[in-house]
């Protein structure tokens, strides 16, 4: 869908123009990261305005009216325009949800984008205001204007609609004639002037009699409105290029047509007439001098600017086209753009393959044909290749997520006042791309929550003789088959006395409970949870700690919280690195069966060798607390079995699972459990074994909270109540 | 049907439909008429009934690749169909040759 593709167009032109303009403020101005910035306005106000979403496009007109200054060395970029166009590109984003929601009829602040509107229009106003007219005003009429004003935001003279069209080279193919538009058009207005434009046909050798080569730049008269110009092209508008520029259109508009029109540069002079930049006798008049030109004549962009009949930005616009068509055309062949739908319909073929292909490896094992079992085995090395293959497609570097916080510690820093750098490494650790949009709202909770009570003001930490400027720092990393983020800071801990304190305040622990520092920090995730002091604009409200936790439970991940006294905290995030697939391995109860996540697995150790009382088992000198998994899911007793311990290890944290049998290693297909289950501990999902049996796939990170907890509870049995979690 | 009869001189003449339909087979032989044909050609227009922007495009395709090969072709009697798709398209300058606009269109 059209709409999906600009939306998502969009974003990603915001998240340049952002990086771009960051970028000027740490390095200072760059006539690329300018440009960068003013191409992506640009950018966005073209395509917005080939749907006619007029909103986004009279905004982000004004602004890159302001940027076209900057560009062109009229207008300083100071640290206030610099926070202001942040800002304007802030609310150029909401525009972009609003389409996104499909609300692009409301504006969606408009106060804001009155009071941006008002602060951009005062710089173009008071840049307007400088140049004194008067030696304009001397010159005789009739006679060439002086300099032409760089300025785009300036209207041409044209009464009339201009359309630019490139069918689709198919078009004739699909039963439909442009003729037959154009036909149409001309009973909705008149055709005041159009120019076929035979440049795309090919020589005849090339040359095939069903594919449309021939593009029309039309001008024409009519009271309608756009959209019913726009209806004459319903049919064709998906796969053509069509543009219509209203009457009296802005220069700017005219640099956005030309840039988006196939032909070469050496037809820029036909084109800007046709398209009403220039009158004919402007044209006629270069045209003339040009032929007067000794040889080798000057390219006629630089006579047409020479002769100020045409606006700089209006050539410049057009002459570095065919540059940006190159650099477009070099990425083109690194990347190409798949629908995400797509990608997930084959991530799921490739679980239901799997599931296939195990089910085939059953058979083949019943067989007890050689032949059969290798060629399975053949196969399911394969399957396997292809289900890494299949899920690296989605994998993204967690840069994606980072790529916004410069700009969100560089606002909130001001906002408090606090010197702070931004310090991220890891950036192109990889993780699954659903996970990546998920990630985004819990880890601006946290730099926020760093930044507002983590960080110390200057004076405090110049007083302890810190840094003046504190450092928060983002990393990433993989550890055994999981993504690991850390936010970290320097600054003043987490205040363990304070936080019990509330927590007992709270009702959350007994005053005389034991708790570990880990424990403790714990506590600030909890609903309601808050030690601020004071409540400021940015967190301090207790909400947020816990939505964090809740997010990042919700994909299979757990957080951690480590502090120092006056050295800081960090936030560790955990996540798999895969939400569909993952190996697996299998172990039976009874008759029930099992999946443990085998990343996670560290080894299997025969139990009956083992003093196994209170529920703890020494292991080569080290106590083990366990489960087993016949009482903790009430399974029936099995009499006389071998049992095996299988040591599981999450974080820096061990557990033990008592099963009765190992069955062995098997790529195990995530199956969400259904609504019904979803309070259930223990059990994080099921999958489909290959006799078509169900298994159930357990849920680590918490078995080995709840075996510490119990251990806990038995060397303090007193306080068991309060932590268990029944 | 499209196609074209030859007149002795070196006058070509088409008929019918120059349309999307036709437009292949009609680009062939037009490819190959340029092949055989003594210079300079002339295309009588006068049967053609109708024409779509395939058939403009194989106008200005035949008469590009003339040039291109160093010999001219010139279209002529150009019928009611092909004189409106010609106005329409503002291409009278370039498909026009002798521009003759009969009363009976204007």
């Amino acid at each position: 869908m059209a709409r999906d593709a600009l939306v998502q167009e969009a974003r990603e032109l915001l998240a340049a123009m952002e990086q771009a303009l960051m970028q000027i403020e740490a390095e200072g101005q760059d006539a690329e990261a300018i440009n960068a910035v003013f191409r992506a306005a640009h950018t966005i106000k073209g395509s917005a305005g080939l749907f006619a979403f007029e909103r986004i496009v009279s905004f982000t007109h004004i602004v890159e009216s302001v940027l076209d200054r900057v560009r062109n060395g009229s207008q300083p970029l100071d640290a206030n325009l610099l926070t202001l166009l942040l800002e304007c590109s802030d609310y150029i984003a909401m525009l972009v949800d609003a389409i996104a929601a499909r609300q692009e009829e409301q504006e969606p602040d408009a106060e804001r984008r009155a009071r941006l509107e008002a602060a951009l229009t005062a710089l173009l106003g008071v840049v307007t205001a400088t140049p004194p007219p008067p030696a304009t005003v001397a010159q005789p009429q009739g006679e060439p204007q002086g300099k032409v004003e760089v300025e785009s935001g300036e209207s041409v003279s044209s009464d009339n609609w201009h359309i630019s069209l490139r069918f689709s080279p198919d078009v004739l193919r699909s039963g439909m004639d442009p003729l037959s538009f154009l036909r149409y058009l001309g009973t909705l207005g008149h055709i005041v002037h159009i120019v076929t434009l035979p440049d795309a046909l090919p020589a005849a050798a090339e040359f095939d009699a069903e594919t449309c080569y021939l593009g029309f730049e039309i001008d024409f008269a009519s009271p309608v409105d756009r959209q019913t110009i726009e209806g004459v092209f319903e049919f064709v508008r998906d796969d053509s290029d069509i543009r219509i520029l209203p009457p009296h259109s802005k220069v700017a508009e005219y640099i956005s047509l030309i840039d988006g029109l196939p032909e070469p540069s050496g037809r820029l002079g036909e084109i800007l007439v046709k398209g009403g930049a220039l009158t004919e006798s402007e044209l006629t008049r270069v045209l003339a001098q040009q032929a007067a030109e000794p040889v080798p004549a000057k390219p006629l962009g630089a006579l047409l600017v020479e002769n100020d009949v045409v606006p700089q930005a209006v050539v410049a616009a057009a002459l570095t086209k065919q540059k940006q068509g190159e650099e477009k055309r070099a990425q083109e062949q690194k990347f190409i753009k798949v629908e995400v739908s797509k990608l997930d319909a084959l991530i799921d073929l490739v679980g239901e393959l799997v599931i296939a292909g195990a089910g085939a490896n059953v058979v083949a094992r019943r067989q007890k044909d050689v032949q059969f079992e290798e060629a399975t085995q053949a196969l399911s090395s394969l399957v396997e290749q292809i289900r890494d293959a299949a899920l690296t497609l989605r994998m993204v570097p967690i840069g994606e997520v980072f790529q916004r916080f410069p700009r969100v510690v560089r606002d909130i820093s001001r906002e408090l006042g606090k010197e702070i750098q931004l310090v991220v490494t890891g950036a192109d650790t990889e993780l699954d791309k659903s996970m990546v949009e998920k990630l985004s709202d819990p880890l601006m909770h946290i730099v926020r929550n760093a930044m507002d009570h983590g960080i110390e003001p200057t004076e405090a930490r110049t007083a302890i003789g810190k840094p003046a400027a504190g450092t928060l720092r983002l990393n990433a990393f993989h550890e055994s088959g999981c993504i690991v983020i850390e936010v970290s800071d320097d600054g003043r801990g987490l205040d363990r006395e304070r936080i019990l304190r509330k927590a007992i305040e709270r009702g959350l622990v007994q005053p005389d409970q034991q708790l570990s520092d880990s424990d403790v920090f714990r506590l600030i995730f909890e609903p309601g949870f808050s030690t601020a002091e004071t409540v400021t604009n940015l967190s301090g409200r207790g909400v947020g700690m816990d939505v964090v936790r809740k997010n990042i439970e919700a994909l299979r991940g757990e957080v951690e919280v480590l502090s120092r006294p006056a050295q800081g905290t960090t936030v560790r995030i955990r996540l798999p690195l895969t939400l569909a697939i993952i190996d697996g391995f299998q172990v039976m109860t009874g008759e029930a069966v099992f999946v443990i996540p085998l990343d996670l697995v560290i080894e299997c150790v025969d139990v009956s060798s083992h003093d196994t009382r209170h529920n703890i088992l020494k292991l080569r000198g080290e106590p083990l607390p366990f489960v087993r998994l016949r009482e903790l899911f009430e399974l029936p007793e099995a009499g006389e079995v071998r049992e095996s311990l299988v040591v599981v290890q999450y974080g820096q944290q061990r557990a033990g699972l008592v099963v009765d049998r190992l069955v062995g290693e098997f790529q195990a297909v995530i199956k969400p459990l259904g609504v019904l289950f979803s309070d259930m501990k223990g059990i994080s999902g099921s999958t489909i074994l290959g006799d078509g049996r169900v298994a159930l796939i357990l849920d680590v990170p918490h078995l080995i909270q709840r075996t510490a907890r119990a251990q806990a509870a038995q060397s303090w049995p007193r306080q068991a109540s309060a932590l268990s979690d029944r | 049907m499209p196609l074209f009869a030859t007149d002795e001189s070196g006058t070509y003449r088409l008929t019918g439909e120059l349309t999307i339909f036709y437009a292949a087979m009609l680009k062939d032989e037009l490819v190959a008429l340029l092949g055989t044909a003594k210079a300079p050609l002339s295309l009588d227009l006068s049967g053609v009934e109708d024409i779509d922007t395939s058939g403009v495009q194989l106008l200005l395709m035949f008469k590009r690749e003339a040039a291109r090969r160093g010999a001219s072709v010139s279209y002529s009697g150009h019928s009611p169909a092909v004189l409106a798709v010609l106005e329409l398209l503002d291409l009278a300058g370039t498909l026009g040759d002798p521009v003759l606009i009969p009363n009976a269109v204007r």
